[in-house]
């Protein structure tokens, strides 16, 4: 499978990827890990004029904690992320969630940016991000602009990024302590997208009561789905079983998937529910051992 | 046309090619290195694995103007003038039947062994998991790749002076 032709540019700053976004419109796509792009470009399914590629800007590869935010730069790779002992041991619902993305090799390449960007409810990193509470900052123009991942996802494909606008920093409040999360994901085999997948994101006080709930949804609608009256279900309570096992079958009726190969509506709905239960358990097990 | 220069297996080249050609036929049909395969051309198989920059990667899944200036490493440059241990441990594990997996695997496992010098079976077979083997060998392909990472450290001790 061969790509549609197209004109290339391999900017080495940010002002200068945006310059060419501006010039080109709609017709510029921008290339980081090119694992969604690319496939799409082989099967014509995208013929972008002009392909932007950002791996030449320098500075834009980092993972660090500052001013209160966990932050992440537009090409950090699936990989940086797999291998960051910060990840792994204080923001473990992203490291969870970032080894069942597609596989190693891929991983090598594929950057989280790239992952929210393309606005793909089947995509892993959304729900991760709906849970944590991420903010994503945009470069344009006219400098940067913060967008709550609550608003970020606006329909089918469709996100909230203006087209010459680049996604250049994910943003995530450092979690307080007696915080966890995990990522769950059903799939039927390696590198295959989720046939239903939950983030969550927990955070409990001293009595046990929980003080912050964050569920994400993956591949269960048009778009990533925060399920909203679970974590309601969850804040301000003491999570006994009876607890989770509600707030796991409010975010099942949150859930609006389509029948596919992977399973029917009801099926994944049912996945839902019982992904979320086994999360939730799971992350309060974390978090009190 | 975009003129790139690419280090290959410690050669140079500098091509001019469309910005529309894919790294695996840049390597294929303009360098004539075909010991890297195509085989599902969709980014699952791996066939097409190669290194750039030390790192594996799915070459039908890149295009040749993405590696400008980078380093890569194709199964043609893995053997000195003796095979390189992970070849050897194909060869004496078993660890081929039809082949057409083999440079694939071999690229990964170079990956794997350069960032975990010694992985389990576990490891091994996570590491893996983007590489397909349509004869089933998978078994015999983890004891080459442990094979390898045994050679290797043995090679790494220190002789005494």
């Amino acid at each position: 499978m061969i790509p549609g032709s197209f004109d290339y540019s391999a900017p080495s700053t940010l002002e200068e990827a945006i310059s060419l976004l501006q010039q080109h419109g709609d017709e510029a796509k921008i290339l980081s890990g090119g694992h969604s792009l690319i496939p799409m470009m082989k099967l014509r399914l995208a013929s972008p004029g002009h392909v932007i590629d950002i791996n030449r800007i320098p500075d834009l590869d980092y993972i660090n904690e500052e001013e209160g935010f966990l932050k992440i730069g537009a090409l950090v790779r699936e990989s940086d992320l797999e291998e960051s002992d910060l990840i792994r041991t204080k923001y473990q619902v992203i490291y969870d969630a970032t080894k069942m993305i597609a596989d190693p090799s891929v991983r090598n390449v594929a950057t989280v940016a790239g992952n929210l960007a393309h606005g793909d409810a089947a995509n892993d990193h959304p729900a991760v991000m709906l849970a944590l509470g991420a903010d994503l900052i945009a470069t344009g123009p006219n400098g940067t602009r913060t967008i709550p991942i609550t608003e970020f996802f606006q329909g089918f494909f469709t996100t909230a990024l203006e087209a010459d606008e680049i996604l250049t920093e994910i943003r995530i409040p450092v979690p307080p302590a007696n915080s966890s999360g995990t990522y769950l994901k059903l799939e039927r085999k390696v590198g295959d997208y989720a046939t239903a997948g939950v983030a969550v994101q927990l955070t409990l006080d001293a009595q046990a009561t929980c003080t912050h709930a964050g569920i994400g949804l993956t591949n269960v609608g048009d778009m990533p789905i925060e399920a909203v009256a679970a974590e309601q279900a969850l804040i301000g309570q003491k999570l006994d079983d009876e607890r989770l096992k509600t707030a796991a079958q409010l975010a099942s009726d949150a859930s609006d998937p389509m029948p596919d190969l992977r399973g029917s509506t009801e099926y994944k709905k049912n996945m839902v529910r019982v992904l979320t239960y086994r999360a939730l358990k799971q992350v309060i097990e974390q978090i009190l051992s | 046309m975009q003129s790139i220069t690419v280090t290959v297996n410690g050669q140079v080249y500098t091509k001019e090619v469309e910005p529309r050609l894919l790294l695996v036929h840049f390597i294929r049909d303009m360098l004539s290195l075909t010991g890297t395969h195509i085989g599902c051309d969709t980014s699952n198989c791996g066939a097409c694995t190669v290194l750039i920059n030390g790192r594996s990667i799915k070459s039908c899944t890149q295009f040749a103007v993405q590696a400008d200036g980078k380093e890569l490493t194709t199964v043609e440059g893995m053997a000195g003038d003796a095979l390189h241990p992970i070849q050897e441990g194909f060869k004496e594990e078993h660890g081929l039947q039809c082949g057409f997996c083999t440079p694939g695997m071999i690229m990964r496992a170079a990956d794997l062994l350069s960032r975990n010098a010694d992985p389990t079976e576990k490891e091994i077979r996570w590491a893996i998991s983007g590489n397909l083997c349509r004869c089933t060998g998978y078994n015999n392909i983890v004891k080459a790749i442990k094979y390898a990472s045994a050679k290797m450290a043995e090679q790494m001790e220190p002789t005494e002076a």
